[in-house]
């Protein structure tokens, strides 16, 4: 069990690396620095001056060399100037004396860079909106694991009944609904004032001034921008729905599939022969077995979960780490963008691996020598 | 003129019924779930002794009953607005669904010949003809059949929309559905019948040519999806070994990566100008080929001749198209190997975003279908008829291409199907992102993504687009359910 969880974490930190020299070698490349200097030294610089700033500012060396540093486990670069002999460098900050400046600073170190859009520390950026992605994920979570997996074992009881027929149909059309889709759906529906149905109640005198439901327009909000601080029921239950209605679909059909076998199995035969009532043999026996092959799906949902986090977070307004990666993306803030990936891709993996160990701990049928 | 109404002059008595049969429905529902949690059982056939067989019925076969007519009822009200949309003489009375109705005619006559045909002639028609008999891949078959055949008669004979794709007319900005044009043209279609979007455009036309904007692209990007899968995933499976791993470490590589980082990193102006998706795209489209000229050679290599007519028509073919996608003589920016192809042997140029676009779907799908069709060569390689063609001699790639690959389409044809709703999935990301073809493309992303801006106002211009692709891909997501079932019960 201890080689294979290492092999396997081998396996992660080799394609972590691999994964993080290409997302730095997309980001670094001549058109992104040519921009980047551009934005942050002058928009008419001419070609010469542009390379002459780039070497300056440390983006002249080779790919690699500047990974490494990235990295943190080659050098820092220091260069000295030729007029008024200051050094500057990777590793020292602003009015830092270079003597002190440590040789190395990059992931390794803890030293993510700097974001040029936020004008911050990205070590101080992201961890704030970690957090804000990690509560609506959280609740994602929590609404669409209980609820996926009930509709699983209810359809995948009685293979073939009009209620599995009924469940699968809306678990299929919940895969059909990207949350773009969703979201714009539950929006017009519940968030218009003049369209669907807060806009019926509206006319019905139920919401609005005197209404019963409450003296607002709408029955939930359509942006999530007050849920950053304070969250409410009135407005995150729209993203949060919109991010669990399409993965729940796909769960939901893992457990149907997983439990409708199990329940061919012979252990449940004999158990209905013994007499056992329906409602035990379901609860006791056949749902453990049923339950381990969804947590294999739920693990690898996160990737998923990602792509519907950054749309979710872009439709609602929302400013956790989704929207800060497409802000990162779209104006061009390398160091940011850099960091981003490297969650993004670590969250993948680390999922990965998790649902390889788990899979092996829950399966007594499997047993790595 | 006025505004239409949804429903027209039919709508004074079909609007009632249709409200009835939805309450119906609800009633019987409630009724249905209350009876089962308190134990009722449906009834059952009782054979008595004399031959005969009767039908005991319990309340709960009377609630299912009525859910079952007002479904039917509900149905004949939608067959209650076309109609009307075909009968009756004026727009307004036609009011905007039977209005839509009539544009989508030569929908509806195609779609009815499709199926009058497909069903008459089902026992002779294989796997295809045996998805009639599942009611869930019929109506997966209907709705992906009524978007292509909308996006034929869109795209390629315009007859379904009524205005063009970009034409504007300013006063009908953010217009509500069924708006007159004010002062309309000679011949032009005098409504928007589902209103303008935020630049003045007809909503109901552009969703019709983006149907044919994403029924064009995603088919092609997920057939050279599986093309590329196969070609790798074949000999990974077949051969083992290094290759194997090698292949598959790379595989993960590309499926460990977050799609919409790879979106962003790919689409972005910078990494354009760089070159990056064209040079993808020169190893990408190279795997077709290959697949090609290898499934020929391995074919036909005992007769030289007619292997020679066939790969070589696969091959110049092949790398005429190759060479006139990937380069583009024009275009100044690009690195030189991109313009070193003579421009008269250069065939079509296909516009800079609609290339990267397309690059990025298939590279984003190919890894899974290595996966897959890795996993079934593994299983297949042990049968029998492998061995048999191994004693017989064959080569390795005649019998991956030509025994193993056959015999693996059951999965792939259900497969391939699901990746088509994916891959339009993915287009529509692109598009939400603002990633997509062009800025005023009608793809259904991007129109998506100019209405929803003002969406608790005006919420009618995102509305359409986002339906249409919630119901295609519902559709052959539910086509594929019902070809897995079909292709089980052989």
């Amino acid at each position: 069990m201890g080689a294979f969880i290492l092999r396997r974490t081998g396996v992660m930190i080799l394609t972590a690396l691999c994964l993080t020299l290409v997302v730095f070698f997309l980001t670094n490349l001549f058109p992104n620095l040519e921009k980047l200097a551009k934005t942050q030294g002058n928009a008419r610089m001419s070609d010469a001056e542009v390379v002459s700033w780039l070497d300056r500012n440390g983006y002249g060396g080779p790919m690699l060399v500047r990974y490494g540093e990235w990295l943190g486990v080659m050098p820092g670069w220091t260069r000295e100037d030729a007029e008024t002999g200051v050094i500057t460098g990777r590793c020292i900050d602003f009015g830092m004396d270079a003597a002190d400046a440590p040789v190395r600073c990059g992931l390794l170190q803890g030293d993510l860079g700097f974001s040029t859009v936020s004008d911050e520390d990205v070590g101080n950026v992201l961890p704030r909106r970690l957090m804000l992605t990690l509560k609506l994920m959280a609740y994602a979570f929590g609404l669409m694991v209980p609820a996926a997996l009930l509709i699983g074992v209810l359809a995948g009881m009685r293979e073939g009944s009009r209620l599995d027929r009924t469940l699968s149909t809306l678990s299929i059309a919940s895969t059909a609904t990207p949350e773009y889709v969703s979201g714009v759906i539950f929006i017009v529906l519940f968030a218009s004032t003049t369209a669907g149905v807060s806009g019926m109640l509206t006319e019905w005198g139920w919401l609005g001034d005197g209404g019963w439901l409450g003296d607002r327009r709408t029955l939930f909000l359509g942006s999530a921008r007050s849920a950053m601080t304070d969250i409410t029921f009135w407005n995150f239950t729209l993203p949060v729905t919109t991010i669990a209605l399409y993965g729940m679909g796909y769960i939901a059909r893992m457990t149907r599939a997983s439990m409708a076998e199990v329940m061919t199995a012979q252990y449940i035969r004999t158990a209905r022969l013994k007499g056992v009532s329906f409602r035990n043999i379901v609860l006791k026996h056949a749902l453990r077995n049923a339950l381990i092959a969804p947590f294999t799906v739920i693990m690898l949902q996160f990737p998923w979960l990602l792509t519907g986090v950054v749309i979710v977070e872009t439709l609602f307004n929302y400013n956790g780490f989704g929207w800060t990666m497409v802000q990162a993306a779209s104006n061009n803030d390398i160091e940011l963008l850099l960091a981003c990936s490297i969650v993004a891709v670590f969250v993948v993996l680390l999922t990965q691996l998790i649902s390889d160990i788990g899979y092996v701990f829950l399966n007594p049928r499997i047993r790595i020598s | 003129m006025e505004q239409l109404t949804w429903s027209g002059s039919f709508g004074a008595f079909l609007n009632p019924l249709m409200l009835v049969s939805v309450v119906i429905f609800i009633a019987g529902f409630i009724a249905n779930t209350v009876l089962t949690i308190a134990g009722v059982r449906a009834g059952e056939l009782e054979f008595s002794g004399d031959g005969t067989v009767s039908v005991s019925r319990t309340p709960l076969d009377y609630a299912l009953m009525t859910m079952k007519y007002a479904v039917l009822l509900f149905v004949l009200c939608c067959l209650g607005y076309i109609v009307g949309g075909l009968v009756l003489p004026t727009t307004e009375a036609k009011g905007i669904l039977g209005a839509m109705a009539l544009r989508l005619l030569p929908v509806w006559i195609a779609l009815i010949t499709t199926f009058a045909l497909s069903i008459y002639f089902k026992r002779k028609l294989g796997l295809y003809g045996k998805l009639f008999d599942s009611p869930i891949g019929m109506a997966g078959f209907a709705l992906v059949m009524f978007w292509v055949f909308a996006a034929v008669f869109s795209g390629i004979f315009p007859l379904v929309p009524t205005h063009g794709a970009i034409d504007l007319i300013s006063g009908m900005r953010n217009e509500l559905p069924g708006m007159a044009i004010a002062t309309p043209d000679e011949g032009e279609y005098p409504f928007y019948l589902l209103g303008g979007d935020n630049l003045g455009r007809d909503v109901f036309s552009r969703v019709f040519f983006g149907a044919a904007d994403v029924l064009a692209i995603t088919p092609v990007a997920t057939l050279f999806a599986f093309m590329v899968g196969i070609t790798l995933g074949l000999p990974a499976g077949y051969f083992g070994g290094t290759l194997d791993t090698v292949l598959t470490f790379i595989a993960n590589l590309a499926l460990a990566f977050p799609v919409i980082l790879l979106f962003f990193l790919l689409v972005t102006p910078e990494i354009v100008a760089a070159g990056v998706p064209q040079y993808m795209s020169m190893v990408l489209f190279l795997f077709p080929i290959i697949f090609l000229v290898v499934l020929f050679n391995s074919r036909f290599h005992t007769d030289p001749t007619r292997r020679n007519i066939y790969v070589g028509i696969a091959a110049v073919v092949g790398f005429w198209a190759y060479f006139s996608l990937i380069s583009n003589a024009d275009d100044g920016d690009l690195p030189l190997i991109f313009r070193i192809w003579p421009e008269y042997l250069d065939g079509f140029d296909i516009a800079g975003n609609l290339l990267i676009v397309f690059v990025s779907v298939v590279f984003v799908n190919s890894p899974t279908v290595f996966r897959i069709v890795r996993g079934i060569t593994l299983d297949v390689k042990t049968r029998d008829y492998v061995a048999a063609a191994q004693t017989r001699g064959e080569g390795p790639w005649y019998i991956m291409l030509w025994e193993i690959l056959p015999n693996a389409r059951g999965p792939l044809i259900v497969d391939f199907c699901l990746r088509i709703g994916y891959t339009t999935i993915l287009l529509g990301t692109l598009g939400f992102f603002g990633l997509g073809v062009s800025p005023e493309s009608p793809d259904w992303g991007s129109t998506i993504n100019e209405g929803r801006r003002l969406l608790t106002i005006y919420p009618h211009p995102a509305l359409p687009p986002a339906l249409a692709l919630m119901s295609l891909v519902l559709g052959l997501n539910l086509l594929a359910d019902g070809l897995r079932e079909e292709s089980l019960k052989d």
